[in-house]
Formats: C-alpha cells, sequence, structure tokens
C-alpha cells in the first residue's frame, strides 16, 4: 500500500471528491480506489498477512471443530478450571485494554482538553473492537452460544455479577458504536446523522463513564464468588473490583499507545499531518495518565495486602511470583513512564506501554487461570485451546486494520464535515 | 439405629407437608420473604456419618441407576477406582456421576475412612446466586435443581461453587449442560421419599431427614459417643449451610474435606461491589457533568470575550 500511495496522488482517500472534481463511489472507497489486481497485489506483498493466513488456515477448522464436536474436542474440558484461556485472555484480558474509549471520550469530552482530539477516534475505535472482540471469545466459550440474549430477554437473574457484565457491556457496546458512528458519516456523506450524534455526546460520554466503572470492576468482582479458590495474594473480596478499575485506566491508555505506535510506524501513509505531528505530544500525555492511575493501583494493591493481613504469603514461592508480577507489571512500567514524562521521551513511553500491557494481561491470567484453584493443580491450555484464541486476535487485527484503512480514524476527513 | 431412622421418615412425612404449606404461604406473600429469609425451615437434609461408610460404593450405583447415567468402565464393585489420581486429586463428580466416594488412609486409624461427595444443596447456593438466567433452584424440599432450558453454559456456577460440585458436559456440541446432583428432586424429593443413595446404603451412614433434626442427630452422636467424632458438623454453617452435612471420627481435613470453606454464604464475598452499584449510577452523572461544566467554563469566556471583542470593533 505504501508504494501505491506513493505513485498516486489521489490515493490514499481522504475526500468525496477525485483530484478530477468527480466523485469517489462508495465502492470505490471501499477498495482503497485500487483496482482488484493493485488490491490483491497489495494483500499479497505484505508478509504480515501470510502470518495471518497460517494463524487461520489452522484456526478456523479448529474453530469449527469446536462447534461441532463440543468444547472438549479443542479444551481441556475441565471441572476445576470452567474458564479457560477464552475467557481468561479474551474477555479478562481484552476488556481491560479497552477502556481506551471512555477515558479519551471523558478527556476530551468531559475536561474539554481538546488537544487530545487527534487520538480521540482511534481509543473510540479501540475500545468498540476490543469489547466487540471479548463478546466473540465469550461466544466461543460459551456451552450454547446461541443462548447469548438470554439473561437479556428470556430468563433474567438481576442479582448476580455477570447479569450487570451482560448488560453493561452490551449497552456500553451500542454507545460505542454511536460514538465512532461520526468517522462513518463522513466517510459516507450522510451529515445528518453526524449532527445528531454530536448533539447527544455529552450523554454518551457520560452513560460510558458509568458502564466502564462499573463493568470493569464486576471482571473483577467475578471472582469474589471463588473467595476460597484463588490465591488471597490474588483476590481481594472488598478491593478487587477497584484493582481491576484502576488497573483498566493505564491498560487502556497504554493500548492506544501500542496501536498509535505502531500506525504511525506501519500505516504512515493513512495518518495525516495533525496526527502525526500531535502523537509524541499526545503520547507524552497519555504516559502521564498512565503513570498516575499506575501509582494509585500499587497503593491499592498494597492497602488490600494490608487489609487482609497476608504479609506472609509474600515470603512464599506465590509471593514471589506476586513481587515478580507487580515488580515487573507495574513497578517497572510506572519508573519508565515517570522517566519518560520526565524527559519528555515519548519513545521510553511507548516501551513502558508494551511492558505496562503485558503486565495487565499477565494480571488478569494470574487471576483467572494461574493462582485460581492454587491448592489443587496448575492447568496447562491445549494448543488448539491457545491457537482458536490467537486466531481470534487475528480475525480482530483484520478488521481493526480494514476499519483504519478507510474510516477517517488516523486522519481528517477533508470533504464536508 | 432402625427406630431413629423410622423416626426420621415419620417427621419427614409430616416435614413435606408444613413444606409445602410454607410454600403455599410463601407465595402468596412473595414481598415479606426477601430480606430476612433464613431458609425454609422444614427442608430436608442428610447426616453422613464417616465412621460408617465402609466405601461399597452402592450409593455411587443407585445414583446412576436412578439418575440414568451412562455405566462406568469399572463396574462398581471395582474397589481399584479409589487409587485413581486426576491431576493429582482423588475422583470427583462429572458428567458420568452426580457422587462419588473416595478413600482415605488417616495416619493413627487401623482403617481407611471414606468420604462420599454429592451436591450439598447449599442453604443459600452460590451456583444460584451466581447464575445470571436463575437456572437455579432451592425448592422448599431442600434442592438445588437446575434448569438446563434456559442455561447459557457460562459455567461461572462451576467457578462459584466453593465444593466443586457443577461440572459441564463438554463432550456435546449441541446439547451441553450443567450435570449435578439433584436430591433425585424429580423422582423422589418431591414425593417425600429420601434420595436413591441413601435408600441404598446398607450401613446406615447416611440419614435422611429435616434438616434441623439431622443438626440435632449429628450432636447428639456426638454427645452420646464422647472422642468417636470430632466436635463439628461439617455443613451446619460451611457455606452458609448445607443440607448435606457430615461427621468424622478425625479433623475433617484428613478426609478430604476443604476447612476453608467460609462460614457464611459465599453470596456475602460479593455483596461490596454489588452495594457500589447504585452509588456509582447516581453520583457518577452529576460528578462528571459537573466537571464537564467547570472544565469547559473558559471556552464559554473566552467566547463571550471575543465576541464583546468584536462588538466594540
Amino acid at each position: 500500500m505504501k508504494s501505491i500511495a506513493t505513485t498516486s496522488q489521489e490515493i490514499p482517500i481522504d475526500d468525496h471528491a477525485r483530484v478530477d472534481g468527480s466523485s469517489w463511489a462508495l465502492k470505490d472507497k471501499l477498495w482503497l480506489g485500487l483496482s482488484r489486481e493493485e488490491y490483491k497485489a497489495m494483500i499479497v506483498r505484505n508478509p504480515v498477512n501470510w502470518a495471518l493466513f497460517i494463524i487461520l488456515a489452522i484456526g478456523i477448522p479448529l474453530t469449527i471443530m469446536r462447534y461441532f464436536g463440543g468444547l472438549d474436542t479443542v479444551t481441556n474440558a475441565s471441572n476445576e478450571y470452567p474458564w479457560g484461556l477464552f475467557l481468561g485472555f479474551g474477555l479478562f484480558g481484552m476488556v481491560p485494554l479497552s477502556a481506551s474509549g471512555f477515558l479519551l471520550g471523558t478527556t476530551v469530552e468531559i475536561f474539554g482538553r481538546k488537544d487530545f482530539v487527534p487520538i480521540e477516534r482511534l481509543a473510540l475505535l479501540n475500545g468498540l473492537l476490543g469489547y466487540f472482540f471479548a463478546v466473540i471469545y465469550l461466544e466461543v466459550d460459551l456451552g450454547m452460544p446461541w443462548r447469548l440474549p438470554y439473561p437479556m430477554f428470556v430468563s433474567l437473574g438481576p442479582a448476580a455479577v455477570l447479569f450487570l457484565v451482560a448488560w453493561h457491556v452490551a449497552t456500553y457496546l451500542s454507545v460505542q458504536v454511536a460514538e465512532i458512528l461520526p468517522a462513518l458519516f463522513e466517510w459516507i456523506g450522510w451529515l445528518k446523522g453526524k449532527r445528531w450524534i454530536k448533539s447527544i455526546t455529552i450523554g454518551l460520554t457520560i452513560a460510558g463513564i458509568i458502564l466502564s466503572t462499573l463493568h470493569q470492576g464486576a471482571l473483577g468482582a467475578l471472582f469474589t464468588y471463588a473467595p476460597t479458590k484463588i490465591h488471597p495474594l490474588w483476590i481481594s473480596t472488598n478491593f478487587i473490583w477497584i484493582h481491576f478499575f484502576c488497573s483498566a485506566i493505564f491498560a487502556g491508555l497504554s493500548m492506544v499507545i501500542i496501536v498509535s505506535t505502531m500506525c504511525k510506524n506501519f500505516m504512515t501513509w493513512r495518518c495525516d499531518d495533525r496526527f502525526l505531528s500531535n502523537l509524541d505530544r499526545i503520547t507524552i500525555g497519555l504516559g502521564k495518565g498512565c503513570a498516575y492511575a499506575m501509582i494509585t493501583y500499587l497503593v491499592i494493591k498494597v492497602v488490600a495486602i494490608a487489609h487482609d493481613n497476608e504479609w506472609i504469603y509474600l515470603l512464599t514461592g506465590w509471593g514471589q511470583y506476586y513481587l515478580a508480577e507487580l515488580g515487573l507489571g507495574v513497578v517497572l512500567p510506572l519508573l519508565l513512564f515517570s522517566f519518560g514524562v520526565k524527559n519528555q521521551k515519548a519513545g521510553i513511553i511507548r516501551l513502558a506501554a508494551f511492558i505496562a500491557v503485558a503486565g495487565i494481561v499477565w494480571n488478569r491470567l494470574n487471576t483467572a487461570l494461574i493462582c485460581f484453584n492454587w491448592k489443587l493443580y496448575q492447568e496447562i491450555p491445549r494448543w488448539q485451546e491457545v491457537w482458536i484464541t490467537l486466531t481470534v486476535f487475528a480475525i480482530y487485527f483484520m478488521v481493526y486494520r480494514f476499519i483504519l484503512y478507510r474510516l477517517p480514524i488516523l486522519y481528517e476527513w477533508k470533504g464536508d464535515k | 439405629m432402625k427406630i431413629k431412622k423410622l423416626l426420621n421418615r415419620r417427621t419427614f412425612l409430616k416435614g413435606s407437608l408444613a413444606g409445602s404449606a410454607a410454600a403455599v404461604s410463601l407465595s402468596r406473600s412473595p414481598e415479606a420473604k426477601a430480606a430476612t429469609f433464613e431458609g425454609y425451615p422444614d427442608s430436608m437434609g442428610v447426616l453422613v456419618d464417616l465412621s460408617r461408610c465402609v466405601g461399597c460404593r452402592s450409593c455411587e450405583a443407585a445414583c446412576n441407576e436412578e439418575q440414568q447415567l451412562p455405566l462406568p468402565e469399572k463396574p462398581f464393585n471395582d474397589f481399584s477406582v479409589f487409587d485413581e489420581l486426576h491431576h493429582g486429586q482423588k475422583r470427583r463428580t462429572d458428567e458420568t456421576r452426580y457422587t462419588v466416594v473416595n478413600r482415605y488412609e488417616v495416619p493413627g486409624l487401623d482403617h481407611p475412612l471414606f468420604h462420599k461427595v454429592q451436591c450439598n444443596h447449599c442453604q443459600e447456593p452460590a451456583c444460584l446466586t451466581s447464575c445470571f438466567v436463575n437456572a437455579y433452584t432451592k425448592t422448599p424440599e431442600g434442592a438445588v435443581i437446575y434448569d438446563p432450558k434456559v442455561c447459557v453454559g457460562c459455567r461461572t456456577c462451576m467457578v462459584a461453587c466453593p465444593f466443586y460440585i457443577p461440572t459441564f458436559r463438554y463432550s456435546s456440541a449441541f446439547q451441553p449442560r450443567i450435570m449435578k446432583c439433584i436430591f433425585c428432586y424429580d423422582t423422589r424429593l418431591k414425593e417425600g421419599k429420601p434420595p436413591a443413595c441413601v435408600e441404598a446404603c446398607p450401613q446406615e451412614a447416611l440419614t435422611f431427614g429435616r434438616r434441623q433434626e439431622m443438626i440435632r442427630v449429628g450432636r447428639q452422636r456426638i454427645r452420646e459417643n464422647q472422642g468417636r467424632y470430632v466436635d463439628h458438623i461439617y455443613g451446619e454453617h460451611e457455606a452458609g449451610g448445607t443440607a448435606w452435612m457430615y461427621l468424622s471420627p478425625v479433623e475433617f481435613e484428613e478426609a478430604g474435606f476443604d476447612t476453608s470453606v467460609p462460614k457464611e454464604p459465599i453470596l456475602n464475598y460479593v455483596k461490596d461491589f454489588l452495594s457500589i452499584v447504585p452509588m456509582v449510577l447516581t453520583i457518577w452523572p452529576a460528578l462528571f457533568a459537573g466537571i464537564h461544566l467547570l472544565a469547559t467554563r473558559k471556552d464559554g469566556i473566552k467566547k463571550q470575550q471575543q465576541t464583546e471583542g468584536e462588538a466594540e470593533k
């Protein structure tokens, strides 16, 4: 794409009108203004696509097997570990990384920090896709995926934490769709819809904050149903919901830093000057937010240990593992974030963001899998389970890229807005 | 012992009458039952006496037949199953068996102890309270039953159960469901009969009757046989109280019981979070709308000054 973009002055499309004044048809916009042959050439040339192809070539048959043969054809079918990698990574890991939507929405729309506008849409899209694919992971894991709407409409159990998660994720998904629609409306040229969304932005954003606070917390609170199964260091029944919520703040911000870094390096043709020239400054701003959230998180993690008086566990092997998680996953990125912000070094902040995201996924896997049933035995996922998890992630990556190539997320639409 | 059992059955019949009466009155006044509900007063229970069980597995066989579960590879008179270990763990309930008996060699005891595992039918079941589609019901008779028609298969109940009882039919792609002991509710308990496993027990290791009565029986045995039992009825308070309760001659953890199970309903640990929900719903909108107004106040002033400046020109 890069080379085609440099040879043609019309590509990438960022306006309704062609250079000669005629307008792009929707079909042309979908094909990025390329002929079929050019598009195919673009796909084949990219080595990333080959890797994706290999993942899908094995992963899709495995997924079909899961749906027609039962969960036990691809997972360990454990009664001790009812939740495996699909939920451990897909739901508990993806949702905090998708907090970016409500965070940047709040920063820009509620706090009035218009200097973060260039990255707002990327953060919203990151949130929307993260949630959407968390639901996809859930659909892979659910025993009866065709009954997904049951908790909404058929048989309601409103006193359960998962009921809150289901409703909030569903509502928040629609809120996020609404928040990202203006980009689509600009692209297809339907301005009436955009104006209507604009008029309810504040309402949507505040709804986003409420829903996010509650369901990010609720994902943690789900584990309070198993107070005896999870290692005491990873579960504090009083604090876990606030641990999950607070860590989602820096996880979401760090994920936007990562995605924007990748866009800047590998999708430069699609970014406009406003995005590229502001990105370092914005990254430093986001890094500052991460640092504040992380120090808060670190303090309440320690407070939780003090509150439950679990110091003695720190001397055990589990305790060392816990300290490793906190040290590598929180303290190290916290120091890097602080250093980066103080010295205005966006590169350091990007490194910190990578570590922070890995650290938070590690924490969720620890809570859901590794430190779960710590008194029994350690479950190791089957390779098929790992591969399907990877496959869904690959599809997430492809959808993400497909949208970024087209909609005005990384660039400003030049046509009517 | 026979007399006691007969008595238990008689009191049970009375109990079931009272139970159904209670059910009628409860359904008449639904608003009265929520906050102060302390469990169905006449629900049934079973007292398992570890000192009487000889590990004959008759209960397993009876359960298998009653619940029409698939026959196991090894017959029920094959005692090599006691040596089976899976991931270092003794046998457990799964989609083919709702109850299992495990053998425990206890140091200092000349004979092994046998611990029967099945659903304990909690007074305030964690599976029920964690279920977001209300698939579980605690019946007035004391059984915790499950409705496969509404279950989504999220398996939160399996995470929530402190006794690791609900199991999932992972092997089926189109008809998966939770598989667990239902106290023989459909076929027996509803009609006032004891579950199949209790009836099959040749040792009278399992005593069936009203739960309140079973606690009294347990206390009596502990009192009358000084030193033969640990002074504790496992299940009287564990997880907020269970319908199935145990007496043991040795410390419970030596016979494979999880003594870290809290002496209160699992739901109590979740209430911390549930209580913040209304707070967030109420305070957040006002708080963030307020912050928005404060944060954008300067923009408004600037705009006003601009228009004034333009007017002056």
